[in-house]
């Protein structure tokens, strides 16, 4: 088995049966606790929970105006990698026809220029985000290893697949296969690591939102 | 002193574990450590120090459920809670922390951090910590009836000599009204005219009401003070007060906590729907208005409004503050921010009753100072006693040479009664 087959075979396959039973696993943990039961009297007039779950997901796609500029960068700096990593997973011709082979759904994928310029844009946003979290002194002294080892296993695959496209510092077939490697090590960390955030963040905002409708409050 | 004191880890551990709601997890769970709470929180904008950072409080809360929860616990190798991290962080718990929940505003995660303080602290009283002020407040609250000694006899008394000084009816004990009026003993002990002021409201608009010597204490300090079971007790009484004189709505007076905690967490405290409504005096005049109820001189006084978190933010009723002032008072201006993204006094969450978390808390004080001098007013009116002992000290403080007054007072000296009419 060369090692590009193990990378797409064993590794991969392996790497996403974690991904799947760790988020099944992390959520079905959560769901099992046991659930508040708010007896309190709604506000009358108040919107019911899923409205209130609904409003709060989305005014908290960006922070409300009344905290001005402060957290700004954060919050552009983070929808540019979010978009960026989005854009290269589905946008990229190869990525699709690997989804293709997954799922059996396929879509018109971008220019391999534009993808290249995308990854570019990411990885430097990405940089900035780890550059803020080490100069600022909130973020280095609430970050923890989970911060820097999502950072490197989030980075990994765009660095290394935009050296698979430019067929830089190695052959293809190895370049390939490392970047399938950093892709596996970031689907075996994603649930255990706070890349959950992507399943999470739906839990969060939707009971804030839910428990603060009752109480006739958007937030 | 907290050095003195024994840490018992374990019972810290125990509160912990007992307390695992999926929402207190999830919260616990979510945090991106992006670090945008900390300019909303105004202690960290005060102090700069980045261990006021919200999501940093946090940090042993997080290590406590993943020592319960994480898979790693069966191999040994979970982190463990310590002394060390209860210690360190009581400060951050308590003395920086007034729940008044405006860094979930900009959470990117939504992560309701004022809920999993309020839970937190029990856990620091369950180790033996936490301000012993704040303690004690709750202490005699259950063993006197209110945190600064309110005892029902003082109640009567000081309800009489009220009522001959400012020549209104207050009912106590009656045997049946429609509605039981509750007091903040902030306001029984420092600002007694509120009482009268809140009678004279309620007997201008006709109101079959009572106070209750079986149940008058708004505050909670039990909720505050992480001691469910004073809580409790508190609460107990005030469900006494009004079933004995089979009240259908509770008026909670202008205390921000006491409204928070008796509206949106009284039920889950005793497990069961409350037989009546629960209105803040905000509200309940509102509703008087509504019902054209009251009629009022206009208020020329330029003046400001500081909202109580309490009772805006996180108590949905910062509208019915602007319904009452609405036609009435002719010179008011908002601050800004205002309402449900206004700025804390410092003093919620108990925070004020905490004598060595005054220097800071007077210092923060200077974010509101400056919203309130943005507006160009010299009078700072609120609808929370203990915001306003609050910033009767900060004000001072601040050598701050404007007015504070209530809004329920105000209210009262501008009611038309039969005679002016």
């Amino acid at each position: 088995m060369s090692f590009l087959d193990f990378a797409r075979g064993p590794a991969l396959n392996v790497a996403m049966a974690v991904f799947v039973l760790g988020v099944v696993w992390r959520l079905v943990a959560l769901f099992a606790m046991p659930w508040a039961d708010d007896r309190s009297v709604p506000r009358e007039g108040a919107p019911g929970r899923v409205r209130g779950a609904v409003g709060t997901m989305v005014r908290h796609l960006w922070t409300p105006r009344e905290f001005g500029m402060t957290s700004r960068f954060a919050i552009v700096n983070g929808y540019i990698f979010h978009i960026g990593l989005a854009v290269i997973v589905f946008g990229f011709v190869q990525h699709i026809l690997f989804i293709r082979g997954l799922i059996g759904l396929s879509w018109p994928g971008l220019p391999t220029g534009v993808i290249t310029l995308v990854s570019v844009v990411t990885l430097a946003s990405l940089i900035a985000a780890l550059v803020h979290r080490r100069t600022s002194p909130v973020l280095r002294l609430i970050s923890t290893l989970n911060d820097y080892v999502t950072w490197i296993v989030t980075a990994l695959p765009v660095l290394t697949g935009l050296a698979a496209v430019a067929h830089i510092g190695a052959p293809y077939q190895t370049l390939l296969a490392i970047h399938m490697l950093s892709v596996a090590a970031l689907l075996i960390w994603f649930p255990f690591g706070k890349l959950m955030h992507a399943f999470l963040v739906f839990v969060t905002r939707a009971e804030t939102g839910a428990f603060y409708a009752r109480r006739g409050v958007k937030i | 002193m907290t050095e003195q004191r024994k840490i018992d880890v374990d019972a810290a551990m125990r509160t912990f574990t007992a307390q695992t709601e999926e929402h207190v997890i999830a919260y616990a769970q979510a945090c991106l450590r992006c670090g945008q709470c900390a300019d909303a929180c105004l202690f960290y904008r005060t102090s700069g120090d980045p261990r006021h950072t919200p999501a940093y409080k946090l940090v042993p809360i997080q290590k406590a459920y993943r020592a319960a929860h994480s898979p790693l616990k069966w191999l040994g190798l979970a982190p463990k809670l310590t002394e060390e991290d209860l210690t360190g962080w009581e400060d951050l718990i308590f003395d920086t922390c007034t729940m008044c929940g405006r860094c979930t505003e900009v959470c990117p995660m939504g992560i309701d951090i004022a809920s999993i303080i309020g839970q937190a602290r029990k856990a620091w009283v369950a180790a033996g910590l936490g301000p012993e002020d704040l303690l004690a407040a709750a202490d005699t609250s259950r063993d006197r009836g209110s945190p600064l000694g309110l005892t029902p006899d003082k109640l009567v008394e000081r309800v009489e000599w009220l009522e001959d000084d400012d020549e209104t009816e207050m009912p106590i004990d009656k045997e049946k009204a429609e509605v039981l009026l509750t007091v903040s003993s902030i306001e029984a002990m420092k600002y007694p005219e509120s009482l009268a002021a809140m009678a004279k409201i309620l007997n201008h608009a006709g109101v079959d009401w009572t106070f209750s010597t079986k149940g008058y204490e708004s505050t909670n300090f039990g909720y505050l003070a992480g001691k469910p079971d004073v809580a409790k007790v508190m609460v107990e009484r005030l469900v006494a007060g009004a079933e004995a004189c089979g009240a259908k709505i509770v008026v909670i007076p202008e205390c921000g906590h006491a409204y928070g905690v008796f509206r949106w967490s009284a039920a889950n405290i005793l497990g069961r729907e409350l037989p009546f409504e629960v209105l803040h005096i905000t509200e309940y005049i509102a509703r008087l208005k509504r019902a054209g109820k009251l009629k009022l001189k206009p208020y020329d006084t330029p003046f400001t409004y500081h909202d109580p978190c309490q009772v805006s933010r996180r108590g949905g009723a910062a509208a019915d503050a602007r319904y009452i002032l609405e036609g009435f008072a002719t010179k008011f201006q908002e601050m800004t921010p205002t309402a449900e993204m206004n700025w804390c006094c410092g003093g919620g969450g108990g925070v004020q009753a905490m004598g060595r978390a005054a220097e800071l808390r007077n210092k923060a004080f200077r974010i509101k100072l400056d919203q309130i001098e943005a507006t160009h007013t010299k009078t700072l009116i609120s609808a929370c006693a203990n915001c306003r002992l609050t910033m009767d000290e900060s004000t001072k403080y601040w050598h701050w040479d404007g007015e504070l007054a209530s809004i329920v007072e105000v209210i009262a000296d501008h009611l038309i009664e039969e005679e002016d009419a």
